[in-house]
């Protein structure tokens, strides 16, 4: 089973629900493809890593041949090609690599070189694989590494599998969550909270994927992100309170369900609930 | 020499989004005169900044007053030999003749883009 978890933002405990049901599942896999921010190998300290390096393709100019004719800047619809002084000039951070502009170049002026953006990381946590993937500072897409991340999911089935997404709904989070079974969408009990929430919703429904709601930091009183819910007939599948301890422990990036008793119970729970739903 | 300047529709004022903006208006201190031209890249998925630079250098302009600039347009800008130039509040004409009396900063304010992928 694959299991996606997001949130519409950053720091909203989407790490803390997706390290702690990788560990209490048992022989698990966790991949991190919240390549921006990549947190979770900070929790897990994984051993014996591997790593491999991610490249993408990009279009270069042979400035000797390009007659400056724009063949190629008029096809690309992405815009990443300027032509200065009867020069082409590549934009490689918004370049898509099509390979549309080598095709139309009637010079040949176009070649293909491979760019360095990023790194998947690998390495075992107790019965948990760990698997990262890294964006390069000043990259503009996370994209090439999902990909990456996902074809090694596909390559290596596991019984459990959690995908720790980036935070938002914007088209790496889409990619994360395709081969997802189900996706548990974190959220905070705050105002703010529920419009992070609805921004996951509307994503989630929008590619039919079955979901239920983690609430974390939860106070006695009203939740409003639990109104959110109730209004909308989304299923809650745990709550984790707002406990001292537990945001000690998790902001030392300490795996809490493997300290604590108390916390295995939570997120046990928590992963039945999941499973129950799954098998529905 | 030519001054291009990212305009609203309403012509007057300053667009303060060099990609996104609907106009611009290139004067030319040779014959003491102004065109408006299209922003084709206004509606652009991705690229704007470089799409809106290279209508500028097209049109031939050697300088440009904007408050802000992508990272992406400005390298454009910079490889057509066109300089950028801070403007100051939103009218069109009175940034033309402060660029002229000399009294516009070079641009700082030079932003990494988001190019429509900006997480949230
Ligand atoms: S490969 Fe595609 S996206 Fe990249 S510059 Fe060429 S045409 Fe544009
Ligand atoms: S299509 Fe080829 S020759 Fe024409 S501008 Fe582009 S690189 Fe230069």
């Amino acid at each position: 089973m694959k299991l996606a978890v997001l949130s519409g933002k950053g720091g909203t405990g989407k790490t803390l629900v997706s390290v702690n049901l990788a560990s209490v599942a048992g022989n698990a896999a966790y991949y991190d493809c919240d390549v921006e921010e990549p947190n979770g190998h900070l929790f897990f300290k994984p051993e014996n890593v591997t790593e491999k390096t991610v490249f993408v393709k990009t279009p270069e100019i042979d400035a000797d041949d390009c007659i400056g004719c724009r063949k190629c800047a008029d096809f690309c619809k992405f815009n990443a090609i300027a032509v200065i002084g009867e020069k082409a000039m590549v934009f490689p951070d918004v370049c898509h690599p099509c390979g549309g502009c080598m095709m139309v170049c009637p010079q040949n002026a176009i070649f293909e070189t491979e760019r360095p953006i990023g790194k998947i990381a690998q390495g075992v946590s107790e019965d948990v694989t760990v698997t990262s993937g890294i964006l390069n500072m000043g990259e503009e897409s996370g994209v090439p590494i999902i990909r990456t991340l996902l074809r090694d999911m596909k390559a290596n089935p596991n019984d459990f599998t959690v995908i720790d997404c980036p935070p938002g709904s914007a088209c790496v989070v889409m990619e994360s969550i395709i081969d997802a079974d189900f996706c548990i969408l974190v959220a905070e009990p705050t105002v703010f909270g529920v419009h992070n929430l609805n921004m996951v919703y509307e994503l989630v429904q929008l590619f039919g994927k079955p979901y239920g709601v983690v609430l974390n930091k939860c106070l006695d009183g009203e939740n409003p992100a639990e109104v959110f819910c109730t209004e909308h007939n989304i299923p809650i599948l745990g709550r984790i309170p707002f406990d001292a301890e537990l945001g000690r422990l998790n902001s030392n990036s300490e795996i809490v369900s493997r300290i604590d008793e108390k916390y295995h119970k939570l997120f046990t729970c928590i992963l039945r609930q999941v499973k129950e739903a799954v098998q529905q | 020499m030519r001054i291009a300047v990212p305009v609203e529709e309403n012509e007057k004022e300053i667009c303060p989004s060099f990609g996104r903006t609907p106009l611009f208006y290139i004067f030319d201190t040779e014959t003491n005169s102004g065109t408006l031209i299209e922003n084709d890249a206004m509606n652009a998925p991705g690229g704007a900044g470089i799409k809106a630079a290279q209508t500028v250098i097209d049109a031939k302009a050697e300088v440009v007053l904007v408050p802000r600039c992508g990272e992406n347009a400005a390298k454009t800008l910079e490889a057509g030999g066109v300089k950028l130039y801070e403007s100051v509040g939103l009218s069109v004409e009175e940034n033309i003749q402060a660029f002229l009396d000399d009294k516009l900063a070079v641009l700082t304010d030079i932003h990494p883009g988001f190019h429509g992928h900006g997480g949230n």
